[in-house]
């Protein structure tokens, strides 16, 4: 496209008295715009049409509007980006708003972000529209309750959709379950499961094609064109996994490693070998069909009760779960298991190896109620039984209070505040269960015909043989050693479990914390760091059999949505419309590996040599990529490594060695408003930070420091979101990227003999505002103290 | 290709659900007006200094979430707009919008002339009362649309007309009337939130007498670095800072005079309001009393922090009465500590009061025909065509309102399609 490009300089909210335009136009035209134009109120109709009258008989297509931050007038200066660029110069909030009127300094910051602007939009071209015809059928992997309703959702909507399910029925927990918790008000009664409505709905619709007895074993591709196999579990044949030894353990006796058993394929090879990585498993009649997009509720199973002897679980025959009580339930009636008798007293003991750090650190949310739940069955069966419900906290929260309430006026039902003290066992299977009553202060005896334990929640996601409070972080796995030219390094090898997907990071969904593969937002409860696929149901999170629906349903709109998208050449959330894409030029690239390594999003994959491979469709378009790559090699339409360097050389560092000059890398999402905010609250910064945006700072290419500091400028900040544990990136971990990044600075920082201190992160969350003149004045002193930067002038 | 493009879903509410529930759909394809009766989006979640349990910023998501909107053509929305009349049915409802002044027009650059030049205030609502603002305002720093607004129960008018001389732009006009206009939607989706329970009606917790009771939704005002005392927690009869603070759960909740529910995240917010005190300062101490701690599912994590802090004790047992101690004006709180079988009367620097979340259609009943259960919420069964999301229908959480929101958006958008 040849740019005609326009400026236009807003002297509105004070631009104007604060400024020597006139010199802001001077400069301008150094950059010989076709058009150069000074407005006094630029938002208004008359400077709006003023601009469209330019594009019109001018050829505009490349506009600077020197004005307002980009948050505001949206709606006013909105040129079609598939034609025009437009850049948006701040001028009011980060220059005269946080800066003294009529001040040379003041003059100058607005003159570099004038040079900024104009190059960044020279160097921005229009998105060029990637469409496809995409598949459009929704996999959903997992036939219980929330796996059925978003298939239902979905055909409901007018897609298709397949299941696969491992068990040779659809219908999961739920078809165990006697009855459910109350749905309606007033809460009052359990009700029986609909389950089996929603089978036969499946079962009938024409768009549902149905996999029992058959997993997934593998998923390549992306959204709209995720290849998926399937297979029986008759024709499967699993990889065993043979976990790697723990210290101390005993070698295992050699030959163990016969056929069907595999261990991580162990490279002997150098450090810039590929992942080491477990086998997929294998099939003798797959099926393999295109889908568009994957809900994943593969669902829970309870927490193992064996291990809960000290609950006398395997010890006592009269100690059941909650589960096998349901069952129970469902299959003729409560009784002893010891001897098939009638049960007058139950004891339910809720939190059994839950909110227990030894066990399952959480609380799983529902056993409260399922416990309230069982206690009437206990009643119902016999209305001179007694049911004793051993807690630490009742959780029963909104609604369902209604419920806990009905069951508190039921007089044969027993809510303990206590702790067990211990158990017995009588000859005839009576159990004894002494509980510190903590409201009454004594310690009470109960003979329990029954002791039900209400086990917790455990996503599939966690293997058969691993504990869900001892995982490893982020992947589930293993961490193997390997032995590369410098030495043993330490790599987490992930394990398959039900994607089996053929992504470079690894085959499953990344998880939060427990094995959950769920959303680290509060805002985006279906925020997936795999595009195209969305955790539901209690696989994600635990929740009672009404949110799993619910929760289905909302998967299944986000899946349909990402299709839709998708097909449109629409990133999705959070960049949701963006349709550039990233370009690789892989005729410059040395195989490094970064890239396919620090993608948040595992979008790129890799071939033998290390070479990435693209899948378009599940970028996300936040330029981690970009930022990890020292070969420059991959940018996009309007943002690019060179882009930035070109800005980087057209500011003015002043040979001042008394003015530290700063360069500031913000993140656009969170620092970037908080600065607005700064503005509107006319806080004043030191005039020496110039502020580039990026989609997120995981953008942060180390170049760019690197051609600030040989330009002589004296300090680079980084802003951008908190990470860690709590981490408020919305790509994840871009902004711990960059600060591992940083990490490496002190290589180019001692290639041209500068201090490691001149170059600093800060996290600032987007409503810290007032953080900011401490953060940039203290910064500001530090590289006083250090000096000018002996580039300085060069 | 998208679903339903020529199709128009109403949404009433822009709090989190609202929000949500427009996004969601519009990024499906479908055309979206959303309705909010404040000047400003965000709705109670706006209010908010920091969310549990990552403590960060609601203005972190609904950044984002404004900038979906921005971008994207097919959301309309009005502001200062209530639904006035709804009629017709699934398909083809005709809904009554009625559209408030706002005095303020496009032109406004939100430079804040006009603040300086209006003589007159009146009682923040943003921060409960707790500061004013001039009569015209802007709603708050990260407000979206970013446009002042006039209060006209205390803007005098045109006798006074400092603002219209102050604004260069010509943005103010005091004739501006209240526009009342139709919307022809196929569907509508209600998620008209929540109100925090009338503090003043529990006689005995002294809210409104005692000085130093505050509710919930007024500590994270107070904790706000752009609340009322930006940010720093002192109490309101002097503004000493708080060393000595007691959170009285289950204000009004789990109460058959007052909420016959659990308003599900109090305890949370108290947890999390814990936190905001002993951050600003090493040596306060927090007593949390209550009836049951609820922190459901991996919440559990975020009470085990906060529970590990040696200067927070959490006693249970329901608070009987508060009253002030008129020589020191603490809140004198006496309490039942049901563990321990004793009385406790304990002076505290300030009191907050985790009050409940009160359906907004308890007490303003919606137009059109609209199904509520006992309490005043919303039955999540509604006629066709109808929606209901959030708390509108029952007391959730922000994750569970969003879940829950998403979920109501593919049933709205199924109907446009005459899904099976």
């Amino acid at each position: 496209m040849e740019k005609k490009v326009g400026v236009y300089i807003c002297t509105d909210c004070g631009i104007g008295e604060a400024l020597n335009v006139e010199q802001l136009q001077n400069v301008a035209n150094e950059y010989k715009p076709a058009v150069c134009k000074v407005h006094s109120f630029l938002c208004s109709q008359e400077g709006v049409q003023e601009i469209k009258n330019d594009i019109q008989n001018e050829g505009i297509n490349t506009l600077v509007i020197a004005a307002c931050s980009m948050r505001v007038n949206h709606d006013v200066f909105n040129f079609d980006p598939m034609k025009y660029v437009t850049e948006r110069v701040n001028l009011r909030e980060h220059v005269v708003w946080t800066q003294p009127p009529n001040d040379e300094k003041t003059q100058l910051l607005a003159e570099d972000y004038l040079r900024m602007g104009i190059i960044r939009a020279q160097k921005a071209e229009p998105p060029e529209p990637k469409t496809a015809e995409l598949e459009k059928t929704i996999l959903v992997v997992g036939g219980g309750i929330a796996g059925l309703s978003a298939a239902l959702e979905v055909v409901k909507a007018g897609y298709k959709a397949v299941i696969v399910e491992k068990a040779p029925e659809l219908g999961g927990w739920m078809r165990k379950m006697y009855k459910t918790l109350p749905s309606k008000p007033p809460y009052a009664e359990p009700e029986k499961s609909n389950i089996e409505e929603k089978i036969k709905a499946v079962m009938e619709h024409p768009d549902i094609k149905v996999y029992t007895n058959s997993i997934v074993v593998s998923i390549e591709g992306e959204p709209g064109m995720f290849d998926v196999t399937v297979c029986s579990n008759e024709a499967v044949k699993m990889p065993e996994i043979k976990k790697p030894k723990a210290e101390g353990e005993e070698a295992e006796a050699e030959g163990e490693g016969e056929e069907g058993k595999a261990e991580a394929k162990q490279e002997e090879a150098s450090e810039e070998a590929g992942p080491t990585r477990y086998p997929l498993p294998e099939c003798s009649a797959p099926e393999t069909f295109r889908v568009g997009a994957i809900v994943f509720a593969i669902g829970w199973k309870p927490y193992d009760a064996s291990k809960l002897e000290d609950l006398g679980y395997g010890k006592f025959k009269n100690v059941v779960t909650n589960v096998e009580l349901e069952e129970m339930a469902s299959n003729g009636g409560i009784k002893r298991p010891s001897d098939g008798k009638a049960v007058k007293n139950a004891v339910f003991i809720q939190c059994a190896g839950q909110r227990d750090e030894n066990h399952l650190p959480y609380c799983s949310s529902v056993c409260c109620l399922t416990s309230l739940k069982q206690a009437k069955y206990i009643r119902e069966a016999n209305r001179d039984a007694g049911a004793f419900i051993i807690y630490k906290d009742m959780r029963t929260p909104g609604l369902y209070e209604n419920f806990y309430k009905t069951m508190q006026d039921d007089e044969g039902v027993f809510l303990l505040k206590g702790e067990l003290l211990g158990m017995e066992e009588a000859e005839d299977g009576t159990i004894k269960v002494k509980v510190e009553n903590k409201l009454l202060n004594r310690t009470d005896v109960i003979n329990a015909d029954l002791v039900v334990l209400a086990t917790g929640m455990v996503t599939n996601m966690v293997p058969e043989d691993r504990e869900p409070n001892k995982l490893t972080p982020e992947f589930i796995g293993d961490i193997v050693t390997k032995q590369t030219d410098s030495g043993p390094v330490e790599e987490l090898v992930p394990v398959p479990i039900a994607l089996h997907l053929k992504y470079r990071q690894g085959p499953e969904m990344p998880h939060l914390k427990y094995g959950f593969p769920d959303s680290h937002f509060i805002c985006f409860p279906y925020e997936t760091r795999r595009t195209g696929i969305y955790a539901a149901g209690a696989t994600r999170h635990p929740m009672d059999a009404a949110q799993a629906e619910m929760d289905g349903a909302g998967a299944a709109l986000k899946a349909i949505q990402c299709i839709e998208l998708t097909s449109e050449g629409k990133a999705v959330h959070p960049r949701a419309g963006d349709m550039t894409f990233p370009e690789f030029y892989l005729a410059n690239c040395t195989q490094c590996r970064r890239c396919t390594v620090e993608c948040p999003f595992g979008v790129l994959d890799e071939d033998e040599k290390g070479t990435p491979q693209e899948h378009p469709y599940r970028c996300r378009r936040c330029g981690t990529c970009m930022g990890a790559c020292p070969q420059r090699i991959i940018s996009f339409k309007d943002y690019s490594v060179d882009m930035i360097s070109s800005m980087l050389k057209e500011i003015q560092v002043p040979d001042d060695q008394d003015f530290p000059y700063i360069i500031g890398f913000i993140c656009e999402n969170d620092a970037y408003p908080a600065l607005d905010m700064a503005g509107i609250n006319k806080i004043q910064f030191p005039p020496n930070f110039r502020f580039i945006r990026l989609r997120c700072l995981g953008g942060m290419n180390l170049v760019w420091i690197a051609d600030a500091l040989s330009k002589g400028v004296d300090g680079v900040i980084l802003i951008g979101c908190k990470f860690g544990d709590d981490y408020q990136c919305h790509f994840i971990k871009g902004s711990q990227m960059a600060n591992e990044r940083l990490g490496k600075v002190q290589e180019t920082l001692d290639r041209l003999m500068l201090e490691a201190d001149r170059v600093e992160l800060q996290q600032l969350a987007i409503n810290e505002y007032y953080r900011l003149p401490e953060i940039l004045n203290q910064f500001l002193e530090k590289v006083k103290e250090i000096g000018p930067n002996p580039y300085k002038g060069f | 290709m998208a679903i339903a493009p020529d199709k128009t879903v109403l949404v009433v509410g822009g709090g989190i659900s609202g929000l949500t529930a427009t996004v969601e759909t519009a990024e499906a394809g479908t055309k979206v007006v959303l309705v909010e009766k404040n000047p400003y989006l965000g709705g109670r979640v706006a209010q908010l200094y920091r969310y549990f349990p990552k403590l960060c910023p609601p203005y972190c998501g609904l950044e984002i979430n404004f900038r979906r909107i921005k971008q994207n053509p097919a959301i309309t929305f009005y502001t200062l707009a209530e639904v006035d009349n709804i009629s017709g049915s699934a398909g083809n409802f005709s809904v009554t919008i009625k559209q408030k002044p706002r005095y303020v027009n496009e032109k406004c650059t939100a430079c804040g002339e006009c603040v300086e030049a209006c003589p007159v205030e009146r009682p923040n609502e943003f921060n409960f009362g707790m500061d004013n603002t001039k009569a015209i305002y802007l709603p708050h720093e990260l407000a979206f649309p970013m446009r002042y607004v006039i209060d006209d129960s205390y803007c005098k008018g045109k006798e006074c007309a400092k603002c219209v001389e102050a604004c260069k732009y010509g943005a103010i006009d005091l004739d501006m009337k209240e526009k009342t206009f139709e919307v022809n939607v196929e569907a509508i989706i209600f998620a008209t939130g929540w109100n925090p329970y009338d503090a003043t009606k529990m006689d005995n917790l002294g809210f409104g007498k005692v000085r130093n009771v505050i509710t919930n939704m007024m500590m994270e005002r107070l904790a706000a670095p752009n609340g009322p005392t930006k940010g720093k927690i002192v109490r309101p009869s002097d503004g000493k800072e708080v060393q000595k603070i007691a959170f009285v759960q289950c204000a009004g909740s789990r109460d058959e005079n007052h909420l016959n529910y659990c308003s599900a995240i109090c305890c949370m917010a108290s947890l999390k309001q814990a936190t905001y005190i002993r951050e600003q300062n090493p040596d306060a101490e927090v007593t949390i009393f209550y009836i049951d701690l609820r922190a459901p599912g991996k919440y559990e994590d975020f009470y085990r922090k906060v529970e590990a802090d040696e200067k927070i004790k959490m006693i249970k047992g329901k608070v009987a009465k508060i009253e002030e101690d008129p020589s020191t004006g603490d809140p004198v709180v006496t309490v039942e500590d049901v563990a321990n079988l004793k009385k406790i009367v304990e002076s505290f620097d300030m009191v907050v009061l985790a009050t409940g979340m009160e359906p907004q259609t308890r007490r303003n009943k919606l137009p059109g025909n609209v199904e509520y259960e006992e309490n005043g919420f919303l039955k999540v069964d509604q006629p066709d065509g109808v929606f209901a999301t959030g708390v509108a229908t029952r007391p959730l959480d922000v994750n569970t309102s969003n879940q829950d929101a998403t979920a109501k958006a593919i049933k709205c958008i199924q109907t446009l399609v005459g899904g099976k």
